[in-house]
């Protein structure tokens, strides 16, 4: 059972209820003068509560236009796109800015920490914006960081400031959990320290993560592994969180 | 033929990149530019025309007055020790009546001679000739007054002379050197309706003015290189025994004191308006380039690398500067001549120079270019060496991040109540100091230079008043052609529609301290007298004392004595007595540099029975009419002029300039805050946009991310008002000591609602130029972010 197809679905998600967001038929065209890419070319896509899922593919593959596409960072050009009840395949500006702020968090390949802020200051900043956020000492308490609260991301390594960049994603208590490359800048043993912490949040918060890479081996650690190619989710495996993250390495 | 090398390609293309940025700094200085091209301009335009006219039509170089000097006495003058040429005249104050005028008008007669034209202070003729020879109606009448009462050649006007009516006819509208700028009796600005220059010829004025074979007044000019003080004092003496009331030279003749006034106050203006400016261009320059300088760290390690030495590097980034600056001097060029042409024309309607048109002065374009190009390369001079002199290793590496500890800081911002976006904008404040303290200087720079130049409007308000309201509570005063006994006063008392009236009396002195010496006039006042009244330097009212001398704070400090000191006063009129006085008070008057003594002390060092030589009066105002009717047909009396009148026209004179000045001036104060705040947002969003458009993703609105943006310069300007406006008014000060002549002096009174109206205009065009940056906060790219290293 390794193609994804509309039957498939269908038998799959037979609980709609576990379902917390699904995407239909999901396009996405970039036109740049005479130039159209077709970045997505129809792409079906569902992601389950408290669900890790590994999103693989090449560069230019589209995943990034996906991630972009789930997360509220862009409108796709075709198909449709729901969370929960809502139907964000039209959403305006300003309904996506609340999409991103209520429900979703954010790990970027960069960490995108605010320079002029402490760690802790760091995750203030979007608990102060959030309905029910954690504290953020207990936030950077899950990820490892509780002795490094005051260190501004200056005074912290790679996958420190990966890590705080975590911890500002979950804070919140988003539903869902969009990571692009967290490792991507990080050596292996660090890398696994951050992958360890959203396992974690996701075991114990059940927050629903996806996670984009094009390094294969922490496919292992998902639930589920949609690869991208092309535009298209050309294949789903399901290695059942076959290995823990510190038994990967790259 | 090679066209641009690949640096100077870049050049073009950086500039183009930060468009909105250069034209900023660019507005900030051409403004500079602009005030000093006319400022300078005006200055040389006016000088340069006054000259010609001077030189043209015979400006003479001495003037005297004098009771009655018999003819013959001229030849002695001759014979002075440099002295070219003498011309004796007659020169008199008359009371005019003009139909459709309802206050009475004053003229100042000018004789011509028996026949031809005057030797000096020729007359510049616009309309029809001279008067016949001899003729005893036929008048030349000053072209202001002509246009301001729709007077031309072959109109008649009535003049009371020597306390009889008579129809002037007049043939000829011209100008002279002598009456640039006409003043009547007791003004300061010229009312061109209610004064006027009439020129006639002399026989009929000697036998008005029982002056046969004689003269009232002389002009002089000396040979080139003639110490004018000593010809004075040696016409002093000839024309003592005569009544003479002292010779002086060109820079206390009234008309040429004004113009040379003017002049100084428009260098002070070329001189400090513009480097406000310009300072704050350099340090615009200086922010742009630095963060232009960290944004391209690898490329300038690529270039070193490719082996551009240090100071191509260096010179590519002043080369930047240079050219943003240049845009802004030429810009500044055309503004600068917009301006200069503008001014020029209100001067023309004040000051009557023929041929007083502008002109493209070189000496203000190279000056003004040179001042901007080199701020402009003193702003870039840090940036460009510390970008030549990082080393290409360094260079190609990214830039360390930068460090936001600070032990103290983290205790003030440890306090709770503080909301994370807003102790972002406190850490960013406090991290670049230098950043903030040039944003801040920016800020406080436009409000300053508001208040600087705005409080000139309510220092005219103070002026008013004191000189209309707090020190001159009459409604009329009025000046006889001769001191007189006083008994006078009783007389005009019995007109009808005067309910109090005080005797003055003005006498020509020259006062001498130990070093120094002034020839000024001292006024007699009545003891108790509530017409004329003086003011302590604080402002309240004091009494004239009854012995001794009361003398003007200016003239206290030109003769630089005080309170307790004596001065010794030589008088210039009747048996010209000399005492010594003690300085018993200072006043504080704003016009002129008068001195006053008790009147009944004055006749007495005078050795005259009660003597005036004007008086006060406070007016019935249901019986103004009556008053103006009966006063004007009394002998005696030389000129009358109305508070009402005199009010009228000042408001009326400077309400046209001060609009003008004030939307110059709040325009270009506008600019600089704008210039500043936009510059200071755009660095913030290029250095910032990656932070901001992560925080959009993360689920911030485009308004909390805009608050995060403009908070510090909210915070920054919150602090920089204030700041101007107590440099503001340090530059107020500033301005009005360099201002100051012996004419005037502008008091610095700065109103609560010039501080506010400043403040307002720098809130106003930086929130504008705010809200330009932060609309850019849209198009923040998000999907960017998620890629991108720093």
């Amino acid at each position: 059972m390794n193609r994804s197809t509309d039957s498939k679905y269908e038998q799959d998600d037979t609980a709609q209820s576990d379902i917390l967001m699904w995407g239909r038929s999901l396009e996405r065209t970039y036109v740049t003068g005479e130039v159209s890419v077709h970045a997505l070319r129809g792409v079906d896509v569902s992601l389950r509560r408290g669900e890790l899922v590994v999103l693989l593919g090449p560069s230019g593959s589209g995943k990034s236009t996906l991630l972009n596409i789930l997360g509220g960072l862009d409108r796709p050009t075709g198909g449709e796109l729901h969370f929960e009840t809502q139907d964000l395949t039209n959403a305006n500006d300003a309904e996506l800015t609340r999409y991103r702020r209520r429900s979703v968090g954010f790990v970027f390949q960069f960490y995108n920490l605010v320079a002029g802020l402490t760690a802790r200051e760091n995750v203030s900043l979007v608990t102060e914006i959030a309905d029910a956020p954690m504290k953020p000492d207990e936030a950077l308490d899950l990820v490892g960081l509780g002795a490094r609260v005051t260190h501004f991301p200056a005074q912290l390594s790679g996958g420190e400031q990966q890590r705080v960049a975590v911890a500002r994603a979950i804070a919140k208590r988003p539903k869902v959990l969009f990571c692009d490359e967290p490792t991507g800048a990080l050596d292996s043993a660090t890398g696994v320290r951050v992958l360890e912490a959203l396992e974690r949040v996701n075991r114990e918060l059940s927050t629903t993560i996806m996670i984009i890479t094009h390094n294969v081996g922490i496919g292992d650690i998902a639930d589920r592994v949609l690869r991208m190619s092309d535009g298209k989710i050309v294949e789903e495996t399901r290695p059942g969180r076959a290995r823990r993250p510190s038994e990967i390495s790259w | 033929m090679k066209r641009f090398s690949a640096l100077d390609t870049k050049l073009l293309r950086d500039i183009w990149h930060m468009r909105g940025q250069a034209i900023a700094v660019g507005i900030i200085v051409a403004c500079g530019v602009a005030i000093m091209v006319m400022a300078l301009g005006t200055l040389s335009t006016l000088r340069a025309s006054r000259d010609a006219y001077y030189e043209r039509y015979r400006f003479a170089d001495v003037f005297a007055s004098v009771r009655r000097a018999p003819e013959n006495s001229a030849a002695q003058l001759r014979e002075i020790d440099g002295v070219q040429t003498v011309e004796t005249r007659i020169v008199r104050l008359v009371i005019l009546r003009i139909e459709g005028l309802e206050e009475p008008a004053n003229a100042q007669i000018v004789s011509l001679p028996d026949d031809g034209e005057s030797t000096l202070n020729r007359i510049v003729l616009f309309e029809g000739r001279y008067p016949e020879a001899h003729s005893p109606r036929e008048i030349i009448i000053s072209n202001a007054f002509a246009e301001a009462n729709g007077l031309a050649t072959g109109d008649t006007v009535e003049a009371v002379i020597n306390g009889r009516l008579r129809t002037l006819s007049i043939v000829g509208i011209g100008d002279s050197p002598e009456f640039i700028y006409a003043l009547g009796p007791g003004t300061i600005l010229p009312d061109d309706r209610l004064f006027g220059i009439f020129w006639m010829r002399r026989p009929a004025l000697e036998a008005a003015f029982d002056l046969d074979g004689a003269f009232n007044n002389v002009t002089l000019t000396v040979a080139p290189g003639t110490d004018t003080k000593s010809v004075i004092d040696e016409v002093d003496d000839v024309l003592a025994p005569y009544g003479g009331t002292g010779a002086f030279d060109r820079e206390d003749q009234l008309s040429n004191a004004f113009v040379e006034s003017e002049m100084r106050q428009l260098k002070t203006m070329a001189r400090i308006i513009p480097a406000v400016f310009l300072v704050v261009s350099a340090i615009l320059i200086h922010s742009i380039l630095n963060r232009l300088i960290q944004t391209e760290r690898q490329q300038i390690g690529l270039i070193k690398a490719f082996g551009y030495s240090r100071w191509e590097i260096a010179w590519h980034y002043l080369k930047l500067a240079i050219a943003i600056t240049a845009g802004g001097v030429v810009a500044g060029y055309a503004l600068g001549f917009v301006l200069e042409n503008l001014i020029t024309r209100l001067y023309a309607e004040t000051f009557r120079i023929p041929d007083l048109t502008w002109r493209i002065d070189p000496f203000a374009l190279v000056v003004s270019a040179g001042a901007a190009l080199g701020a402009g390369i003193a702003g870039a001079m840090s940036a460009s060496l510390n970008a030549a002199s990082l080393s290409p290793s360094e260079a190609m590496s990214p830039a360390p991040p930068v460090n936001y500890q600070q032990r103290w800081l983290r205790y003030i911002l440890q306090m709770r109540w503080l909301d994370e976006p807003t102790r972002l904008i406190l850490r960013h404040i406090f991290r670049f100091p230098a950043r903030t303290g040039a944003n801040l200087f920016g800020v406080a720079a436009a409000v300053m230079l508001l208040v600087g130049t705005l409080f000139t409007f309510d220092s005219i308000d103070d002026m008013l008043d004191q000189m209309f309201f707090r020190t001159n509570s009459h409604d009329a005063s009025v000046t006889f052609f001769e001191a007189r006994n006083d008994t006078v006063v009783e007389e005009l008392a019995r007109l009808p529609g005067v309910v109090s009236i005080q005797g003055v009396r003005d006498v020509p002195a020259r006062l001498e301290s130990t070093f120094r010496s002034e020839r000024i006039s001292i006024t007699g006042l009545p003891q108790g007298g509530d017409l004329r009244r003086l003011l302590s330097e604080s402002g309240t009212y004091v009494d004239l004392p009854p012995t001794g001398i009361a003398l003007s704070s200016q003239l206290a400090a030109m003769l630089d004595v005080t309170n307790g000191d004596t001065v010794t006063a030589h008088i210039l009129d009747g048996t010209r007595p000399v005492a010594d006085l003690p300085v018993t008070a200072i006043v504080d008057e704003q016009i002129g540099t008068p001195a006053f003594m008790d009147l009944a002390a004055l006749n007495t060092l005078m050795r005259q029975a009660p003597t005036v030589s004007g008086a006060f009066l406070k007016l019935d105002p249901e019986a103004r009419t009556a008053f103006e009717e009966s006063i004007i047909q009394r002998p005696g009396i030389a000129g009358v002029s109305l508070r009402a009148a005199a009010i009228e026209s000042f408001e009326e004179t400077l309400q046209e300039t001060i609009y003008i000045m004030m939307a110059i001036y709040a325009v270009i104060g506008g600019a600089i805050a704008a210039g500043v705040v936009y510059n200071a947002a755009r660095i913030s969003l290029t250095e910032r946009g990656r932070e901001l458009a992560s925080l959009r993703v993360l689920g911030f609105t485009n308004q909390e991310v805009g608050y995060i943006l403009l908070g510090e310069l909210a915070l920054i300007a919150m602090v920089g008002i204030p700041i101007g406006c107590l440099c503001g008014v340090g530059l107020a000060h500033l301005i009005a000591t360099s201002m100051a002549t012996e004419l005037y002096r502008i008091p610095v009174s700065v109103d609560p609602s010039t501080l506010g109206v400043a403040a307002l205009i720098v809130l106003v065009s930086s929130t504008a130029a705010a809200l330009f940056v932060v609309q850019r906060v849209r198009s923040l790219d998000l999907i960017a972010v998620l890629k991108t290293r720093e």
